[in-house]
């Protein structure tokens, strides 16, 4: 009994640490969606704050605080030089050149002696608590939401409905772009550092393509206008495969493959019916209602 | 007076288009400055060289006698040019009033620190910018449709919102690119006044239309284009009598 309520326990606290995690991601990618910018270099960012901090943590002993500052430091200044070149491409070309960013990280670590290659970094000693991850996380969201409304929040709605509009209104979108790009990888970064100080370990095939696809999907699904989006599409889309565990022996499909299933069935639901993602849900709802009542 | 706008011998080819070809005049300030011509004329391109969406190819472009081409288009209006465009570039999915917010970027000056720590004076500057916004709107005589998405007002009500915009930033020079497309009688008698009044306040406007007798009425003087080419300007009386322009703009004379 008391084993079960442990094991139920532990399964649950690692679900609630990546529901937080992931959010910080998905984060990661909606700062530049805000402004309109399809940038995928967060696997890339989050691999360099996750191996960054390992290294620190293992090799020079560091304070924890302050290997969270240079995880979250470190990936935001990388980001300038990536962003000055790239941020000038549009749509899918900007996404496919964020995309070679990371890979160019993750297959660079692969190759890297120093930090293990393929096999990775392990026995990093455990030092994120999940009220850690939500503190940070809450600070990050009370930013962005502070950001909503004023001067620099309209300037980056401005720049994703029109960029050339926007441009003739003085707003410089190439310093905004580039901001957001370097938000999202500070936070990319610090969500990579905690992740390795929680997960023991870290190693290049956690930062793959996937990877990156996985934070979009949050975003997108959540609903990438609204800062709170990202975070409803990664705590759900974190919490429905321990849902779907239950559920797979039962349909006769395993775990991994439902959750890919379900993942995409998903995806391909909010974006026929639902583009502003799952919060806008309410809204659609009260519309719907409101068109069918007789008045 | 020294001239606000000044072109010198202005290029600008797309491929094998030359779409401005060697235009030269200026703009006054405290002046209506028409800029008509035929369809492909070259009206819209130039205003999209004034505002620096694209370089010119070869040619000056000087504002207070300083030149601008080649300078981003944030910077342009950083300088006192704000515009409107032919086919309406509102931000769809803000309401009147914030698209007229997004026009003030230029003159708003809040303090991050005070937007992160919620101190009163950033939610007061977020008030007044509002207020402001819904003074200019008022003044487009659109004081009920403030909170409308720009999506869903009528098309010469996005029209007088872009006009709205463009002021927010209180530029010197205002390029109007067909103000009234679309427009009601009405409406184009309220534009006009509204082209008027701004001339008064001692800014230049640099007004494309189509629409010759608003044209004729409230501009102070005329440049008529032709294949990228200056060929008339003058005053409305004086335009409305040169024959090249008859020829080209008005039809042949009979």
């Amino acid at each position: 009994m008391l084993d079960a309520l442990l094991s139920f326990y532990d399964s649950y606290q690692s679900t609630v640490a990546y529901v937080g995690i992931n959010a910080l991601l998905a984060l990661s990618v909606y700062t530049s969606l805000s402004c309109g910018q399809l940038a995928l270099a967060s696997s890339g960012f989050a691999a360099i704050g996750a191996y960054a901090s390992a290294l620190l943590t293992l090799r020079a002993g560091w304070p924890f605080p302050l290997v969270l500052g240079v995880a979250v430091l470190l990936p935001a200044v990388l980001a300038l030089p990536l962003g000055l070149p790239v941020l000038r491409l549009k749509g899918v070309f900007l996404a496919i050149a964020t995309i070679a960013f990371g890979e160019v990280i993750r297959i660079g670590l692969i190759n890297w002696a120093y930090v293990k290659g393929a096999e990775g970094l392990v026995a990093i000693p455990q030092k994120t608590s999940v009220w850690m991850i939500y503190l940070l996380l809450a600070a990050a969201l009370f930013v962005l939401g502070r950001l909503r409304g004023s001067k620099w929040g309209f300037a980056l709605e401005a720049i994703r409905e029109d960029e050339p509009a926007a441009q003739t209104m003085g707003i410089p979108t190439g310093q905004y772009k580039l901001s957001m790009l370097v938000l999202g990888a500070a936070l990319a970064g610090l969500a990579g550092a905690l992740e390795a100080h929680f997960t023991f370990m870290v190693a290049p095939n956690g930062f793959t393509f996937r990877r990156v696809v996985d934070m979009l999907v949050f975003a997108v699904v959540g609903g990438a206008q609204l800062y709170w989006g990202p975070v409803a599409g990664a705590a759900f889309l974190t919490i429905l495969p321990e849902l779907l565990r239950d559920l797979a022996p039962r349909v006769g499909i395993e775990p991994g493959p439902l959750r890919l299933l379900v993942n995409g069935l998903l995806l391909l639901l909010v974006i026929l019916f639902l583009p502003s993602g799952l919060v806008s849900l309410p809204r659609q709802v009260r519309r719907f209602r409101a068109a069918r009542s007789p008045e | 007076m020294i001239p606000l706008l000044r072109l010198e011998d202005l290029h600008r080819d797309f491929g094998g288009l030359r779409a401005v070809d060697g235009a030269a005049f200026s703009v006054l300030p405290g002046e209506v400055h028409g800029l008509i011509g035929p369809n492909g004329a070259g009206k819209t391109s130039l205003l999209n060289l004034v505002s620096g969406l694209f370089p010119p190819t070869s040619g000056r472009i000087l504002l207070d006698e300083q030149p601008i081409h080649g300078l981003a288009p944030h910077r342009v209006a950083a300088l006192g040019v704000a515009r409107t465009f032919q086919n309406i570039r509102l931000f769809p999915d803000l309401s009147a009033r914030d698209n007229v917010v997004v026009g003030q970027h230029l003159r708003r000056r809040p303090s991050l620190a005070a937007r992160l720590l919620m101190l009163p004076g950033a939610r007061s500057e977020v008030g007044s910018a509002r207020r402001e916004a819904a003074a200019l709107l008022e003044r487009v005589g659109l004081s009920e449709r403030i909170r409308v998405h720009a999506r869903h007002l009528s098309y010469g009500e996005q029209r007088r919102v872009e006009i709205a915009r463009a002021l927010a930033s209180a530029p010197r020079l205002l390029l109007l690119d067909e103000p009234t497309a679309g427009m009601s009688l009405a409406e184009v008698r309220a534009v006009a006044a509204l082209i008027r009044q701004v001339a008064t306040e001692g800014r230049a406007v640099l007004l494309v239309e189509h629409n010759v007798r608003l044209v004729m009425e409230v501009c102070d003087r005329i440049t008529v284009l032709h294949f990228g080419k200056v060929i008339a300007q003058g005053t409305p009386s004086e335009v409305g009598r040169d024959p090249a322009v008859v020829a080209a703009y008005l039809g042949e004379a009979r």
